[in-house]
């Protein structure tokens, strides 16, 4: 092993980290959106809204995702003269919105199964407790059954993240120059694949790291409810004692 | 007559149900009960499981919406309609603000498990009734040291033990400064060495005048503590009175076999 070339390498592939994170947190975040609003669709109750969803967390979940960043990347291509006349070439031919656009829509079809998870386990006694105060529809979801369920829901999502940034290396394949885009690049430069895939692998072991110690850190403060009650209530009137 | 305005006949009267009629698929849960609270009345319910107890009291506050029959809470008739399930409240806004009105403790307890004792009583006075977070926070702390939780305030429900979480439950129900109070089998769901001290709590409230329906198995607190008592058998009324008269001279066979089946 070259230590000296390797530590090279990690320098280079560090300049990778924003458009990995970017990547994974920008369609995380519009994911999210796009998942609450399929879970609220399939407990709707309404069968057509129910049906859509669930075709849809079937196909997304179902098929590769290098496959559905190909058919975005290079399939959409073929209705470019449409895509022109709707104003959203200029969306399709950018390779970064690609990716994003594959992304979102594949973490929105696996999150939306883990927010109606969350949705569904909050305790019915809760929510009736909640009703019979006079809570409208909105503000019980908001004081109540939302709380509850994102706190049920987070370690779930948090593999998600995990998952998300390690999906994010499929975006090399349409020339994101993010961390196994930069190492893929220096491979064919070097021809030195396994000391750079072991520096690539290594930078998304760190990221995820520490990602994991951020939601454990949420999921700590959240859940105070499930841990030990403190043992003697503070009190002022100790000091005197 | 409008609806909303108190008539002269519904004076003082806090709580009017009439023939109310609710089931559920098939089977009819209740068949035709009517019940009226004077303010001040405490009222307790007794009957067998399933005889429609729980069910009657779910109605009040919408809880279940009634096939049939009219519900009246301080003069108020809520108002209902027919739609695609059934029977439907005609006016959510009039459903939640009588629900503000009327509160209810439950079985089991439905504190809010992600909120702290304190922000469970806080929790509807904010942001249903818009009081001022102060004043609220104020009148908590009363209330907790009333029903003897206040040292509890800021652990979260898990953390209490069942007649603890009930007496903060009670508390949080006082909180909205309701009209009527709602108790539906407050004590069942307790070990019984922890029965005595939610009663007595119950008891209280009663000597301060409040009004109360109390679904209950607790005779002694049936006979000692209500006004009235309300004996409920597959869905009909079938003894109601004072608690003297109906423990001492039932009429019906029925509660006499109840009343001997539960001392």
């Amino acid at each position: 092993m070259d230590f000296v070339f390797m530590k090279d390498t990690f320098l280079s592939l560090l300049s990778g980290i924003p458009l990995t994170l970017n990547l994974a947190f920008t369609s995380v975040a519009f994911g999210a959106v796009f998942a609450m609003l399929l879970a609220l669709m399939r407990m709707s109750g309404v069968r057509a809204l129910d049906a859509v969803a669930q075709a849809y967390v079937f196909v997304f979940r179902g098929t590769p995702l290098l496959v559905q960043v190909f058919l975005i990347y290079y399939g959409l291509g073929q209705f470019r003269p449409t895509l022109q006349a709707w104003g959203l070439w200029t969306f399709f031919r950018e390779p970064y919105w690609c990716a994003v656009l594959a992304l979102t829509l594949n973490t929105a079809a696996y999150a939306s199964e883990i927010i109606r998870g969350g949705l569904q386990s909050v305790p019915h006694q809760q929510v009736e407790a909640a009703r019979a105060c006079g809570m409208s529809r909105f503000l019980l979801f908001r004081r109540i059954i939302f709380p509850i369920a994102v706190r049920q829901a987070l370690p779930a999502y948090g593999s998600e993240l995990i998952l998300m940034v390690k999906a994010t290396s499929l975006a090399s394949i349409i020339t994101m120059m993010e961390v196994t885009g930069i190492a893929a690049k220096l491979i064919s430069q070097t021809f030195r694949a396994v000391e750079v895939f072991i520096v690539a692998g290594l930078i998304y072991l760190i990221i995820n790291f520490i990602i994991t110690r951020i939601i454990m850190a949420i999921e700590w403060w959240l859940s105070p409810h499930l841990r030990h009650p403190p043992a003697v209530e503070p009190r002022l009137e100790a000091a005197h004692v | 007559m409008s609806d909303g305005v108190p008539s002269l006949s519904s004076q003082n009267e806090a709580v009017s149900i009439s023939n109310l009629r609710k089931s559920f698929g098939t089977l009819e849960v209740l068949k035709g009960v009517s019940l009226t609270a004077k303010e001040g009345d405490v009222i307790s319910i007794l009957g067998a499981s399933g005889s429609g107890k729980s069910t009657m009291l779910r109605c009040i506050n919408m809880l279940e919406v009634p096939d049939a029959g009219d519900i009246r809470i301080g003069g108020e008739t809520i108002k209902l309609k027919r739609g695609r399930r059934g029977m439907e409240p005609a006016d959510q806004r009039q459903v939640d603000r009588i629900r503000s009105r009327v509160a209810m403790v439950f079985q089991s307890f439905n504190l809010w498990s992600h909120m702290t004792i304190l922000e469970n009583v806080i929790e509807a006075p904010i942001h249903v009734q818009k009081r001022p977070r102060a004043e609220c926070v104020a009148e908590a702390e009363e209330l907790l040291g009333k029903v003897g939780i206040v040292d509890k305030r800021n652990q979260y429900p898990s953390h209490l033990s069942g007649g603890q979480q009930q007496r903060a439950a009670i508390a949080r129900a006082l909180a909205m400064h309701p009209k009527v109070m709602l108790f539906d089998e407050p004590t069942s769901a307790l070990d019984p060495e922890l029965v005595g001290e939610v009663l007595r709590v119950m008891r209280s409230l009663a000597e301060e005048g409040r009004t109360m329906l109390v679904v209950t198995h607790e005779m002694g607190f049936a006979r000692d503590v209500s006004n009235r008592v309300v004996f409920l058998h597959k869905g009909v009324v079938e003894e109601e009175g004072r608690p003297q008269e109906v423990f001492g001279a039932p009429k019906s066979e029925r509660f006499k076999q109840f009343i001997s089946s539960h001392r």
